[in-house]
Order: C-alpha cells, then structure tokens, then sequence
C-alpha cells in the first residue's frame, strides 16, 4: 500500500450562529482528515452541520457565523516553494479568494440552476477561474473549456459554451458546474448533495462521471449526502454526523457491515430495501435536538433505545474499534454492558454480505 | 379487468399537448391509459420530462387535456364540466406538492391554511366545527395542536409536508395526487411521511397517485406501478411484478440505477445505460401487450418476442 499524504486535517472545529432565539452550536467539535485521491463522505440529517463544515473548508461563511475554535490544516502544492500547509481559519478574504477557492478547493453545490449565473453563457463562466486565477489568455481559456466539457461527457462543446443555462436540462447544467469546479485543477473537490435535484439515471451517470474524474486526476473528493445508496457506490471512508458533531466514523466496510452507533443503525434500518416487502419503513423515533439548548451528554441520547445513564451526563469520547474504526458511543466501553444490534439489521447485513459474495 | 364499480379513476388515451409556437408542439403526455382502484395506491415513475407530472396535472383538470378521456367516480371530467361537477371534482380529488415551502402562503397561519378548502366549500356549519375539523386532521398527521397559530415558516421541512397532507386530507377526497411528495426531503424523514401516508389510507380508504422518480420510495407506497418515458406508459404491474420481472429495457435501466446500499455491490456495479433514440423504438407505433391480469408492457410484435420470448398473439393485445 502507498503512503497515503494527507491533505486536509480539520481539528476541534466548532462554530455557532447568533440567532434570535440565541447561540446556535451548530458544529461542536469536529476531527476530519482528508487523503490524496480518496474519497470522504459525510452523512447525516439536515441540521447536522454537515454543510456548514465543508463550506468552512471553502471560506464560505454567513455573517451570523462565529467560529469558536479549531484549525483547518490544508497542505498544498505551491509552484514556488514546494509543500505548503496553511490554516485556511486564518487566511484573509483575498487569500482565500486568491490562493483556494475555486484554484485548489472546489465545490460542486446540490442545485444546478441556483449555481449558475442565468445571464452569462457556459463558456464564460467555465472560463472565468481559469482567467482570473491564472491569467489564461481568453483563447486558450476557452479551448481548455471545449476540452472540459469533453471530459465531463459532452460532445459537441463548440456550441455549447454559446448557450446559457437555462437552455440545458438539469443533468447537463451538473455537469457544466462539475467541469467549471474542475477547470483550475483542484486538489479537493467538494459535492455537496451534488445529485439530490436529479432523478435516478441521471444521478448514476453523473456519481460515475465524478468518480472517473477523480481515478484521472487524483484528487480527493468530499461527499456530502443524506443517501447511503450513494455512499455505498463512492465512498472510500463515511464520517456519520449528528447534532454537530461526528459520531462514527471508519471505511465504507466498517460502517455498513460492522456500525457500532446507534444512531447508525438507525440510519442503515431506515433505508428502503429492494428486495424485501416489508409495508413499513423503520424510522428513528423523535426528532434531532435543538441544538440552541446546551447538550447534555450524549445528544443522540433521547431518541436511543440502547441509551445508558452515562449517556445522559456524560459526552462519549471517541473508542478505537479497529486502526481506522471510530465509534463515539459509551456502548463501545470496555465495562459497558453488550449491546447487540436490532435482529433486523443484523439479518440484513448477513444478506448484504452473502450478496457481495456472491458478487466477487 | 377489475370490477367496474370498484374502479375510481380510469384514464383513457389522455393526451396533453402543449403548443410552443407555430411550428413546434410539446408532445407531454401522448396516450396514457390506466386507472385507479378505490383505495388503491397507483404509482407513477418515471425520470424528469417523462410527463408523470402533467399526467397528475391534467387529472386534476389544472390543464385542459387535448384529448382522451378521464372518468373519475362514474362522471366523465375530461372535458367541458358544469359547475355542479367541477365542484364534486374540487373536493373529491386533492394534491400534496413537491415544495412544502413554496405550497404554502407564508402569510396565513396553518389553522387557516388547512381550513381554506372547507372555507371555499363552505363544508362547515360553524366556526367551532370548523375549528375542530382542522384541529382533529393536525392531530391525525402528527402535529400539534397548539401550532395552529403559528405560520409555515416556524415548521421544519418534514412538518410542512404533513401540513400539506392535512390540507389535502381535510376535504375527505377519495384521490389523493402526490406530485413527488417527499423527494425534497430528508431520507429519514421520508420514511416517516410514507408511512404516516400509509396508515391515513389505511385509516380514511383513500385512492393515492403518487408520482415520483424515486423507485425506492415508490415500491414501499404502491400497489400498482406505472413507469412513464417520454409521454407513454411503458410498462404498467403490480409492484412485485415491476420489480420482480421488469420486461422493458427503460424499466430495467430505471431499476438498475437505484443505489444499492451494499458498498461491494455497488462499487462493482453499472447502472444499464437505455437511449431511447438509439433503442430503434418507435412508441407511437407500438401497443400494449398484457402478461398477466395485470402487467402490460408497451411493444412492437418483434421487440415483445425478444423481450419475452413469447409469441406476440393478438390475445395478448390489450384493447383500447
């Protein structure tokens, strides 16, 4: 195995919103590492903070955003002075509009219409990063335009970069924002629900677009999803969020054949299942906690049937199940109690196993 | 062919066109038939520009269909309706949006908006059983009572849906249309709105039209499916049959691109790939064949024999 480099190291991030109703703790302590070439997906519900982290990472804030601490190591490549590694927290708006957004940090965003500029045509702003970040002449510019769309699976591009956005159909216009978040070359490609708004065979053809991509050009990808199906088909490691902080995290494997939290469980219990005809579909029970409020132990704790008492007092720190499986659940101590799974998705993980069998 | 009576809403050749200048005319939806039985959940899928959301529009008469013909409870409401009809049709069939948020008046507070149909339809005989009708259907759909004041923006996404459902369920319709009712939600909170959906049929018996691209979502809610392409009903069975034996390749390719949540599946794994215009189909030239009581497929004789190995014997036809 080759040495992996390590891009990305987010430490102790936290941040919070000054609402009206009073300090919102959006994200309470996240530990995040990225890898060259592979990819990271980030599951939760919405309100998790998972967005909120990932456009952190791009500098992107809303002016009721406070950061509370933490750092966001970014190591780059600089053409000058070789390795580079900056906190991305420190950096000024004209550095980060300078040196990462856009140049070495891309993101991809869920709805392709709201991401497009509807008054400038493709070819314009597929070219734009290219001219202001790196000063291409406008020729050039438009040729590596012409070859982007190539890439991203469309033909005939001469006559394309001439249409504006509002001319193409959805999957077209994810893929003309794919190729404008690939024109500079970025180290990390941020998609953040990239196919939520596209329906099914579409959404298949754009996750394999990006993952062709990515085995091409090597860069790493973040993936931010509510969808497990999706994870299952991209990701190389999953970091399961809930109520601002990380809960579980580990390889894809780890996660869908061996969750230890369970909040996870519920999450892999709730997913509709193909090949059984079950009537109904499991829910986790409650709602996710307002995070406004001070939380006391363990937030999942109220809406967790498996909750100890310690889970109630105290936050669980994370336990090392295995050298890249994490699990933030007192379940997971030594001297706690065994819990086993709920029978169902136990049952449900032997089938998925005897089917990956099967299959290779 | 079921029993004509239990037979709520039945569809027959329904065309809707829609004229964009002289010279070019979007064919939407171009000969779909099919109908809903009393209690029923029909489902309807197909991927975007398929036309499954102006088949349930122009159902709901919120288009003028340019030809074919709907009969919804015995009345034919495909063309021209009297007032006396157009008033059954209004309270008889409801619909649930897509956008929770952008359905609802931001302006009104959820008492009023839930009760806006019974008002137009004066379906009360005083403030107070007005009142209760709506408080009664909030409780039904899992919300609290004491938010009747409050406005839609107070509510979560999840929340706004089932004021939705409220709205559409306080008619005491017997067809529901939920056009891609759930897909801007979260997953979990998905489950939670198909299965509250599920137990108000159980609980009111009523028909469902649930259009959505989300064949996962769709198998958990129907009874029967449709799978729409391009204007035309491809194939039409029952859920197990979709699933189980799909039969065209535009089914097939839908099904394949469903994510599997197994990652050593899926990671080797390709969605099918389904082009209509390189297929060498021709939809408009191709009829209905019936496999069993209830699963027809869209065919020409030699495509049917390919796909089934079957014969394509005029018994098989479905009459029109």
């Amino acid at each position: 195995m080759n040495e992996r480099k390590q891009i990305l190291k987010i430490r102790n991030f936290a941040v919070s919103f000054n609402t009206s109703s009073g300090k919102l703790n959006a994200i309470r302590g996240v530990n995040f590492d990225l890898y060259q070439g592979e990819t990271v997906a980030i599951v939760g519900e919405s309100g998790s903070g998972k967005s909120v982290t990932v456009k952190a990472i791009m500098g992107i804030m809303s002016p009721n955003q406070v950061i509370d601490g933490g750092t966001i190591e970014f190591t780059y490549q600089d053409g000058k002075q070789g390795e580079k590694t900056v906190d991305i927290l420190k950096l000024s708006q004209k550095q980060l509009r300078n040196e990462i957004c856009g140049r070495r940090i891309a993101m991809v965003f869920q709805d392709p219409m709201t991401s497009l500029n509807p008054t400038l045509t493709i070819g314009r702003q597929l070219t734009e990063g290219m001219m202001y970040h790196f000063h291409t002449p406008k020729a050039e510019a438009y040729q590596r335009a012409e070859e982007l769309l190539d890439l991203v699976g469309i033909h005939n591009a001469k006559d394309f970069l001439k249409s504006y956005p509002h001319q193409l159909s959805g999957g077209m216009r994810q893929r003309v924002v794919i190729a404008i978040a690939l024109a500079c070359n970025p180290d990390i490609l941020i998609c953040d629900e990239p196919t939520t708004a596209l329906d099914v065979t579409i959404q298949a053809k754009i996750l394999e677009l990006i993952q062709d991509l990515q085995k091409k050009l090597n860069i790493s990808v973040i993936y931010i999803t509510h969808d497990l199906g999706v994870v299952a088909k991209v990701a190389d490691y999953v970091n399961i969020m809930y109520a601002g902080k990380l809960v579980e995290k580990g390889t894809v494997n780890d996660i869908f054949y061996d969750p230890r939290h369970p909040y996870t469980w519920g999450l892999l219990s709730s997913m509709p299942d193909l090949d059984t005809l079950d009537t109904r579909l499991y829910t986790i029970p409650g709602t996710p906690p307002n995070l406004v409020n001070k939380v006391e132990g363990d937030a999942f704790a109220p809406r967790n049937p498996y909750a100890l008492n310690i889970d109630l007092r105290m936050e669980p720190p994370f336990f090392k199940i295995n050298g890249h499986h994490e699990v933030a659940s007192w379940l997971a101590h030594p001297n706690a109690p065994k819990v086993e799974m709920p029978a169902a998705l136990k049952a449900r993980i032997e089938k998925m196993l005897r089917e990956g069998e099967n299959h290779g | 062919m079921a029993e004509e009576s239990n037979v709520l809403l039945s569809v027959k050749g329904l065309k809707q066109y829609f004229r964009v200048n002289r010279h070019f005319t979007v064919r939407a939806v171009d000969g779909v038939s099919f109908h809903i039985n009393r209690g029923e959940t029909y489902g309807l899928a197909g991927e975007s520009g398929s036309g499954k959301s102006t088949t349930g529009r122009s159902i709901i008469r919120l288009y003028d269909p340019t030809a074919g013909s709907i009969t919804f409870n015995g009345h034919e409401i495909g063309h021209k309706m009297d007032a006396k009809q157009k008033k059954a049709l209004r309270t008889e069939m409801q619909m649930i949006f897509q956008d929770p948020m952008a359905c609802l008046n931001p302006r009104e507070k959820v008492m009023d908006i839930i009760a806006e149909g019974l008002d137009i339809h004066r379906l009360y005989s005083s403030p107070a059983e007005r009142r209760e009708k709506v408080l009664r259907m909030m409780e039904m759909v899992g919300l609290d009572k004491d938010h009747a004041n409050r406005y839609p923006h107070q509510f979560s996404g999840g929340q706004r849906q089932r004021i939705g459902i409220a709205r559409a369920l306080v008619m005491n319709p017997s067809l529901v249309i939920a056009d891609e009712a759930i897909s801007a939600l979260d997953v979990s909170i998905q489950a939670q709105v198909v299965n509250l959906m599920k137990d108000l049929q159980a609980e009111l018996g009523t028909a469902f039209l649930f259009i959505a691209h989300d064949l996962s979502m769709v198998k958990y809610i129907s009874d029967r499916i449709g799978i729409l392409h391009v204007g035309h009903l491809v194939e039409e069975g029952t859920t197990e049959e979709i699933f189980n034996s799909p039969i065209h390749p535009y089914t097939k390719s839908l099904l394949s691109a469903i994510p599997h949540p197994n990652p050593i599946v899926e990671k080797n794994r390709v969605a099918v790939s389904y082009d209509y215009a390189s297929s060498g189909l021709v939809y408009n030239e191709e009829r209905h064949y019936r496999l069993s009581p209830t699963h027809t497929v869209l065919a020409s004789p030699e495509s049917f024999k390919e796909w089934t190995g079957l014969e394509a014997k005029e018994s098989y036809l479905v009459e029109e």
